[in-house]
């Protein structure tokens, strides 16, 4: 049901429409309008608090896991509304693969945190099990670095590797979309500008959604550009345009730097 | 600058008299106190191993670790073996009991219980630990028991099974609350990350989060052993006495501490047999120590880093 083709526009992987969510009685996003095209990198730049964070949480569902969260409103995920009953989580969160803000491997080894997904979801295979390490640490651009030390714990690679590993474990399940909420605040600038460049490869097989507290990060990487400023979508356009001639005068404050 | 209050000043006048005494004498008072507990442990260690080394003079190795334990009759035997063996035989029942119950107790508190549930339940179940063990003894013979009886026809009315079964109940809330403890503190983010891989809230729970908790799990399960061996009242009311080496439970048992009992109640007077206390309570301590110790280890050596 949430893969390719069937009912779904072409090219288009989200249609958000309408959406509303309240932490509470506080209301976080406001009738946010978006599309996410296929194999483009979106970013979502804002000031903090701003929404971008829960809205990247809220293409797969993982909001949910606040009780006090309610939303309106629908996203369309290749012609589904996820909010709809008939979905389940589980299933859409194995084609929507998310990058969290801090490394967060498992405490266990290299090999393990790979193929944590594909085991859980059913592959025992022992020569598939390490085919996919393989394929998905090469994807992640880290398997020259860990290929000899695959057995040993995830927690002994520095903080940009244990990244990319979490990387790896998202492209192991073999997603469609990958969302990144602010994958590189805590790296520094090399392992960023790593990242960075494997975002820009990966982008040819995968729709990538990143959150971003970088405008330059943005300008970089990213083909479309959504601006949130207190729950709202300001503009959303290619990046191009945001960061060269933006229409709403609130964008161009903050691209420019007067306030955020 | 005039301010309201001249902080500068009162602070030169109150600094100097501060007194550079109490500075030291203090720190020596909180040393003593630390140190009490410290002494104490010494202290009866060293009295077990005096009382302990009249006793192993006098006994023959080969008949400590024989069998036949017969303190009181005319050729006296004092073979700890019926001892050892019920000691272990009644907490390995009890283990039995808590580790299954007492960890997913945990399971559920920590991870599918809501904050509130979670902030009700685990007061109550500590209450269940601050019972005491007599009432847990008098729970064993005198509920127990006699339920057991009627699903084991055979069933004596003092028994390893029951008391076994209690001290389990017992510490469940020790494996519980201490490996909530431990499940409770592993980090939100690797839920989050198991979560956003497709897995559903039980394969959280097992695959990452006792995982990664399993060290602090374990250490619980080795703490509540140390326990269950050192649980005296339980045993002494619902077990008996009986010395004779058996491996059935439905037989009357005594363990190491329910020797020590009845012994000290009375019986032992002087001489070999009421030597005999101190080394059984070396045992006991050296179990128990031992116990501790591979707690320790444990939670040292798998501790998994994050």
């Amino acid at each position: 049901m949430l893969t390719n083709g069937g009912s779904s526009q072409n090219g288009v992987v989200y249609d958000v429409k309408g959406l509303n969510l309240w932490y509470g009685n506080d209301q976080a996003l406001k009738d946010i309008n978006l599309k996410i095209e296929e194999n483009e990198v979106t970013a979502i730049i804002g000031p903090s608090g701003c929404g971008k964070s829960t809205f990247i949480k809220t293409l797969n569902r993982m909001v949910d896991n606040i009780p006090i969260v309610r939303t309106s409103g629908k996203i369309f995920y290749h012609g589904v509304n996820i909010f709809d009953k008939t979905v389940k989580l589980e299933e859409l969160r194995t084609t929507v693969g998310m990058v969290f803000q801090k490394p967060n491997p498992f405490p266990k080894s290299i090999f393990e945190n790979v193929v944590y997904g594909p085991k859980i979801h059913g592959i025992r295979n022992k020569k598939q099990l390490m085919e996919i390490a393989e394929e998905s640490l090469k994807s992640a651009a880290l398997w020259d670095e860990v290929k000899d030390r695959l057995h040993d714990n995830a927690y002994g690679l520095s903080g940009g590797q244990q990244q990319r590993l979490c990387i790896a474990r998202s492209l192991a399940i073999q997603p469609d979309v990958l969302l990144m909420d602010e994958p590189t605040s805590a790296l520094d600038p090399i392992a960023t500008n790593r990242i960075e460049e494997l975002i820009d490869e990966l982008k040819n097989n995968y729709t990538i959604a990143i959150v971003t507290h970088s405008m330059q990060q943005a300008a970089r990487i990213s083909d479309k550009t959504a601006f949130f400023l207190m729950g709202e979508l300001i503009e959303f356009s290619d990046t191009k345009k945001i960061f060269t001639t933006p229409e709403d005068k609130r964008t161009e404050d903050y691209i420019t730097g007067r306030f955020g | 600058m005039n301010k309201a209050v001249n902080v500068r000043d009162i602070i030169k006048k109150n600094i100097k008299s501060k007194k550079n005494k109490t500075e030291k004498i203090m720190p020596n008072i909180f040393l003593l106190s630390a140190s009490i507990s410290i002494l104490t442990t010494i202290g009866i260690l060293v009295t077990l191993i005096i009382d302990s080394y009249k006793f192993f003079a006098e006994v023959p190795v080969k008949e400590i670790f024989s069998i036949n334990l017969a303190p009181l009759s005319k050729n006296p035997s004092f073979g700890i073996l019926p001892l050892i063996n019920g000691t272990i035989i009644t907490s390995l029942i009890a283990m039995c009991v808590a580790v299954p119950v007492g960890l997913t107790a945990a399971m559920y508190l920590s991870e599918f219980a809501s904050e509130k549930s979670r902030k009700t339940l685990k007061p109550i179940m500590e209450v269940l630990a601050g019972i005491p063990t007599i009432v847990y003894g008098f729970f064993a013979y005198s509920f127990v028991t006699p339920l057991l009886m009627r699903l084991i026809p055979s069933l004596e009315a003092k028994n390893a099974l029951s008391p076994g079964i209690v001290m389990g109940i017992m510490i469940i809330p020790l494996v519980a609350s201490l490996s909530e403890d431990a499940m409770s503190s592993v980090p939100n983010s690797m839920r989050e990350g198991a979560l956003a891989l497709g897995s559903t809230k039980l394969e959280v729970t097992l695959k990452v989060v006792v995982p990664a908790a399993i060290s602090g799990i374990i250490a619980s399960f080795v703490l509540a052993i140390s326990r269950a061996i050192g649980e005296t009242m339980i045993v002494t009311i619902a077990s008996g006495s009986s010395k004779t080496l058996t491996f059935d439970i439905t037989q009357s048992m005594q363990t190491m501490t329910a020797y020590i009992v009845e012994f000290t109640s009375g019986d032992a007077g002087i001489g070999t047999g009421y030597y005999s206390l101190y080394a059984v309570g070396l045992i006991l301590f050296l179990f128990t120590l031992l116990m501790n110790l591979i707690a320790q280890y444990i939670s040292h050596k798998y501790r998994e880093e994050y």
